[in-house]
C-alpha cells in the first residue's frame, strides 16, 4: 500500500467532486475513485441512441447555489449555460396552457390575475423564508441531546433565524412546514394547472403525493437551496458538462481523479479507517475516506456491519431508499408539435400535471406497487437550446416520469414496455404527432438507476427527502454530521444533509467537517 | 409436549414438562410467572430448600430459560459482534457466561453460550432476544431459532450433585469440569431406550452443580430417577426464592433486580453498563468490534460513575431496597441496595448495591437506611455497610474435579 493521500473520496458524483475540491483547497492530498468511466454519477450526459445524448437523470440545473458555482469557479472551468431562466409551461389537454417563470408573471396575469398575485406573494414569502432556511442547508446539522456548546449554538441560531423572519412569516413557516402541499395550494391558488405545476415541484423525486403530509418541505427545500429565486438552467452539453467542470475544478485544486476504479471495500485497521480496496484488488491507503455513495452502500456493502453497532446497522437498513421516479429518453426525427403551443414555448419546461388531483391519482397506483396509468411528467427538449446533443435537425426529449415504483408488481422486465406505452400515450394527448417522430426510446426505471449509477434503491436523492429523514436524522442519527461511527470515515453524498438534487452542499459541508475535525 | 393445544387466552402461562411432578412436592401451591411459564417460588419453606442447595442437592426447573440455536457459516462472527467476550476462544464442549450491550454500551441481557460444534451454538438468555438478535444478524449468514419449548432443563445443584447424577446411572459425570458440557445417557427405570441428555457443569448457585438439558418427553423419567435416588439424601425441589438466596451469596446478578435491560428502560440514565455492574472482566476489547465497544471504551476513559458492589451490613435485618448514605446523618446519598439477604451459610447480612464512584473501593464504609417492622411498629435504623469483595460464598467444591464422593 502506498501512502500518498490524506483523503480518498469514494465516488466521483457531483458531491464527491465538490467535497474533493474543498478538501484539496484545505491542503489535503485527495484521490477521487469513480467506478464508472466518467465522473458525475447521476449528473451525467449519456448517449442513449446513436448520435443522441441526454442528461441521464436530472436534466435541469436549478438547485446549486450561485455562491457555490462561483466559489468553485465553474464558469472558468468550462461550465456554459445553453439556456437560463427556462419558463415553466403547465400543459392543458384543451390547449389552454399556462406559462410562467419566477421573474415574469405577466403571461399568468393575463389569464389569471388572482393567481399571478398569489404566486408573486408566494415567491416573495419563499424568498424571505430562505433567508432563515438557506443557512440551515449550508451547515452541518446540530446533534440533539448533547451538551456541546456548538450544537446548542447551532440550534439557537436556526431558531433565531426563523424568529427573525418576523411574527407573521415565522408563524406561517411553522404552520405550513409539515403540511401537505395540496392544502396550501388550495388556500392560495385558483387555477388547477398552476396548482398541478406547483404540486409537481413538491413531489418530484419522492414517494409522496400532493396530499401526503410533509410535501411542502420539498418546496421549502428547493427555495432554500436556490436562496429563494429558483432559476431553471440547461448546461451546454447536459448535466454531464457540469460534472466535467466540477472535475476540472477538482483537478486544478490538486485532486487526482481516477475513473474506472470501483471501490470494493473500505478498509479498517484497529477501529480506524485506513484506506480502500479496489475491485481490482489494489489497495490505496489514507487516514480519511469520504464516501459519496449512498448510506446503505457505504455502510452495508463497502464497510460491513462487523465494524458497526447493531442498532446503528438496523437504522441504516430502515432508511427509505427506494426510488419512484423513472426517466424516459426519446430520440426524435423532428420537433414535435404540442396542440396550442408555439414552437418557442417548447424551450421551456413542459409539465404534464394538469391538477393536484391528477398527481394524487397517479400516486395512488404507486402506493400499491403499480406504475401510474396516467403518469406525471416533466419534459424538456434540450436540443432546442443545445443542438449538439442530437444529429443535425433531430431532437432529444428528456422526460422525468412519476410514479414508477422500484418494486413494481410483475417486475420491470414485464412492465417496461407497457409503462413506456403509457408514457407515450400520455404525451400523445398533448402532442398527437409525437409518436411518429420517435426513432428510439430509453426508459430508466429505479432498478436501472440503481444498477447504472450504483445507488441502492435507485432513489434520486439517495434517501427519501422527508421530515423524518431530514437534517440531524439524515441519513441516521450517528452519521448525520458527515462523520460516521468509524473514525476517519465520512459521508458526503445526497444521503446526508441537506440532501439530493444537483446541489453540491452535502459535498461542501462534508469537506468543512473533515477539515474541522482534522484541525 | 409443552405447546398447549388450548388457545393462549385460556392458557396465559404455559406449564413445563416438570410441572405435574413438582406439584406433588408443593405444599403451598405458590407460583410465579417466569418468561411465559408458571413456576414455583417455594415448595415447603425457603430455608429448607436453601439448605438442600448448600448441604445436599436440589432440583430447580429452568425450562423457561429462553434458548436459541444459533448456527450457520457466520455464527461465530455474529456472536463475536453481539457479545462482549471473545467467542473465538470457546471450543466445542465449552460454555461461557457473557453479556451483550446496545450501541451505548448498556446491557441488554446476560446469558450463557454453549458451543456445540464449529459455528453451532446454543444461547440461553433471561429475556426473549429475537428482535435484537435479528438486528444483530443484519449482514451475517446465520440462522437464529428459538428452541425454548424443545428443550426441558433442570438444574441439579449442591455438594452431592455429582453423586446424585452418578446414582441415577449418568456415568462419567465426575470428569466434567466447570463450564464444560457433554452428552450423557441415563438408563430408563423399567428398561427401554436410555435417556440422552446434555449436561453442563454450570449453575446459578456458586456451588458444585450441573444443568441437565433433555427432550421434554424425557423430563419426567429424569425427574423420577433423581427424586427416587435423592429421597433418602435430603434432595429437594427448590423454588425461585431459595435460588435467589444462593445466587446472592454467589454474587450473581439478576435482570430486573440488579439492573434493568437497556431494551426495557424508560427513564434516561437507568441503563447499566457491564463496567457499572462489575463485569469488566467479561469485556474483550481486543477481539475486534462488537456492539457497544466504542461507547464502553469512552466509559473506561471517562471513569465509572457508579458500580455494583457487595456489602456486609451490620445487624441481621436484610437491607431490602435500602438507600445508602455517606454518613449516619443521612445527608448525602451514595447509592442503593438492589439485592439483600441474611446469609445462613456466611452468617452475614449481605447485599448487592449500586454505589457512586467515590465509594466503590473494597473497605469503604457507607450507611444503610433499614426499616424494622416490630409488629407494625416501624423503626428506622442507620446501620454500617462495608464494601466487601464478591462472591461472598465460594466453596472450593464448586471447581474441584472430580468432585468429592460423599
Amino acid at each position: 500500500m502506498n501512502a500518498t493521500y490524506d483523503a480518498i473520496v469514494v465516488g466521483g458524483g457531483h458531491n464527491g467532486l465538490v467535497c474533493a475540491t474543498f478538501l484539496a483547497r484545505g491542503g489535503k492530498r485527495v484521490l477521487v475513485l469513480e467506478a464508472a468511466d466518467h465522473v458525475g454519477g447521476a449528473a451525467a450526459t449519456r448517449e442513449f441512441a446513436p448520435g443522441f445524448r441526454v442528461s441521464a437523470c436530472a436534466h435541469l440545473l436549478h438547485l446549486m447555489p450561485p455562491g457555490l458555482v462561483q466559489e468553485l469557479g465553474l464558469e472558468k472551468h468550462g461550465l456554459k449555460l445553453a439556456a437560463r431562466s427556462l419558463p415553466t409551461v403547465a400543459l392543458d389537454e384543451a390547449g389552454a396552457h399556462l406559462s410562467y417563470e419566477p421573474g415574469n408573471l405577466e403571461g399568468l396575469a393575463r389569464t389569471s390575475p388572482k393567481d399571478a398575485a398569489a404566486l408573486s406573494d408566494w415567491y416573495a414569502f419563499l424568498q424571505r423564508a430562505s433567508r432563515a432556511l438557506h443557512p440551515v442547508l449550508s451547515a452541518t446539522p446540530p446533534r440533539l441531546g448533547t451538551d456541546a456548546w456548538r450544537d446548542r449554538l447551532k440550534l439557537l441560531s436556526i431558531g433565531f433565524g426563523i424568529r427573525r423572519l418576523g411574527r407573521k412569516d415565522m408563524r406561517e413557516l411553522l404552520r405550513i412546514g409539515a403540511m401537505p402541499v395540496h392544502d396550501l395550494l388550495e388556500e392560495r391558488f385558483e387555477s388547477p394547472l398552476l396548482k398541478g405545476a406547483l404540486a409537481l415541484d413538491a413531489v418530484l423525486g419522492t414517494n409522496l403525493g400532493p396530499r401526503s403530509p410533509g410535501t411542502l418541505v420539498s418546496l421549502l427545500y428547493r427555495a432554500a437551496a436556490s436562496q429563494g429565486s429558483e432559476v431553471l438552467s440547461l448546461p451546454e452539453g447536459g448535466l454531464g458538462a457540469l460534472s466535467d467542470a466540477l472535475a476540472r475544478a477538482a483537478t486544478s485544486a490538486g485532486v487526482e481523479v481516477r475513473t474506472g476504479a470501483p471501490v470494493a471495500r473500505i478498509l479498517v485497521r484497529e477501529d480506524r479507517v485506513c484506506g480502500v480496496a479496489l475491485a481490482s484488488g489494489e489497495q490505496v491507503s489514507a487516514a480519511t475516506v469520504v464516501s459519496n455513495a449512498d448510506p446503505k452502500t457505504t455502510f452495508l456493502a463497502l464497510l460491513g456491519a462487523e465494524h458497526l453497532d447493531a442498532g446503528f446497522t438496523r437504522r441504516v437498513t430502515q432508511v427509505r431508499t427506494r426510488g419512484f421516479t423513472a426517466k424516459l429518453h426519446l430520440a426524435l426525427d423532428r420537433l414535435p408539435q404540442f396542440s396550442g403551443l408555439a414552437e418557442a414555448a417548447l424551450r421551456g419546461r413542459l409539465l404534464v400535471a394538469p391538477s393536484s388531483d391528477y398527481i394524487e391519482r397517479a400516486y395512488n397506483h404507486a402506493k400499491y406497487g403499480e406504475f401510474s396509468e396516467q403518469p406525471m411528467l416533466e419534459v424538456t427538449i434540450p436540443t432546442l437550446a443545445d443542438p449538439a446533443l442530437a444529429p443535425s435537425g433531430k431532437h432529444v426529449m428528456s422526460v422525468i416520469v412519476q410514479y414508477a415504483p422500484y418494486a413494481v408488481k410483475g417486475g420491470w422486465e414485464v412492465q417496461r414496455e407497457p409503462f413506456t406505452e403509457r408514457i407515450l400515450a400520455t404525451l400523445g394527448r398533448y402532442a398527437p404527432q409525437l409518436r411518429a417522430a420517435v426513432s428510439a426510446t430509453q426508459l430508466l426505471t429505479p432498478p436501472d438507476i440503481e444498477r447504472e449509477f450504483r445507488i441502492n434503491g435507485g432513489h434520486w436523492h439517495h434517501a427519501e427527502l422527508t421530515l423524518d429523514q431530514f437534517m440531524m436524522v439524515r441519513p441516521v442519527p450517528g452519521a448525520a454530521q458527515y462523520q460516521t461511527p468509524v473514525p476517519g470515515l465520512y459521508l458526503c453524498g445526497a444521503g446526508c444533509h441537506p440532501g439530493g438534487g444537483v446541489m453540491g452542499l452535502a459535498g461542501r459541508n462534508a469537506a468543512r467537517q473533515v477539515i474541522r475535525e482534522a484541525a | 409436549m409443552l405447546t398447549e393445544t388450548a388457545p393462549h387466552f385460556r392458557q396465559p402461562l404455559l406449564k413445563t414438562p416438570f410441572h405435574e411432578r413438582q406439584r406433588e412436592y408443593s405444599q403451598l401451591d405458590s407460583y410465579v410467572p417466569w418468561a411465559g411459564y408458571s413456576t414455583f417460588d417455594v415448595f415447603t419453606n425457603v430455608e429448607q430448600e436453601y439448605f438442600s442447595v448448600r448441604n445436599a442437592s436440589s432440583l430447580y426447573d429452568l425450562t423457561p430459560m429462553v434458548k436459541y440455536r444459533v448456527s450457520g457459516p457466520d455464527a461465530l462472527r455474529f456472536l463475536n459482534r453481539l457479545v462482549t467476550r471473545d467467542m473465538g476462544k470457546l471450543s466445542p464442549g465449552k460454555v461461557a457466561y457473557t453479556v451483550w450491550c446496545d450501541d451505548a454500551g448498556k446491557i441488554i441481557d446476560d446469558g450463557t453460550v454453549f458451543c456445540l460444534a464449529a459455528n453451532d451454538y446454543r444461547v440461553c438468555t433471561a429475556e426473549r432476544q429475537l428482535d435484537w438478535f435479528e438486528a444483530s444478524a443484519i449482514g451475517y449468514d446465520v440462522e437464529i431459532r428459538e428452541i425454548t419449548e424443545e428443550v426441558a432443563a433442570l438444574a441439579v445443584q449442591g455438594p452431592i450433585s455429582a453423586k446424585l447424577l452418578r446414582g441415577v446411572g449418568i456415568a462419567g459425570i465426575e470428569r466434567l469440569k466447570p463450564f464444560e458440557h457433554g452428552e450423557f445417557s441415563m438408563p430408563r427405570a423399567g428398561g427401554g431406550p436410555t435417556v440422552t441428555l446434555m449436561v453442563s457443569r454450570t449453575g446459578f448457585t456458586g456451588d458444585l452443580g450441573y444443568e441437565l438439558w433433555m427432550q421434554p418427553q424425557d423430563a419426567e423419567a429424569v425427574w423420577d430417577a433423581l427424586m427416587e435416588f435423592g429421597r433418602t439424601r435430603a434432595v429437594r425441589p427448590i423454588g425461585s426464592k431459595a435460588l435467589n438466596m444462593v445466587r446472592i451469596e454467589a454474587g450473581f446478578i439478576l435482570p430486573k433486580v440488579d439492573f434493568v435491560s437497556a431494551a426495557h428502560t424508560l427513564y434516561l440514565g437507568t441503563e447499566r453498563s457491564p463496567i457499572e455492574l462489575g463485569l469488566s472482566w467479561l469485556i474483550d476489547y481486543k477481539k475486534g468490534h462488537f456492539t457497544g465497544r466504542r461507547a464502553l471504551l469512552q466509559e473506561v476513559a471517562r471513569g465509572p460513575r457508579r458500580q455494583l458492589v457487595g456489602l456486609d451490613i451490620e445487624g441481621t435485618k436484610p437491607a431490602y431496597n435500602a438507600l445508602l448514605y455517606t454518613e449516619a446523618s443521612g445527608r448525602r446519598e451514595a447509592g442503593s441496595v438492589t439485592s439483600a439477604i441474611w446469609s445462613p451459610t456466611c452468617k452475614r447480612n449481605l447485599a448487592l448495591a449500586m454505589v457512586d464512584a467515590p465509594f466503590i473501593a473494597t473497605g469503604s464504609t457507607l450507611w444503610a437506611e433499614v426499616y424494622l417492622n416490630r409488629e407494625l411498629v416501624w423503626e428506622r435504623r442507620m446501620v454500617r455497610a462495608r464494601v466487601v469483595d464478591r462472591p461472598f460464598f465460594a466453596p472450593a467444591r464448586r471447581r474441584t474435579t472430580p468432585p468429592a464422593d460423599f
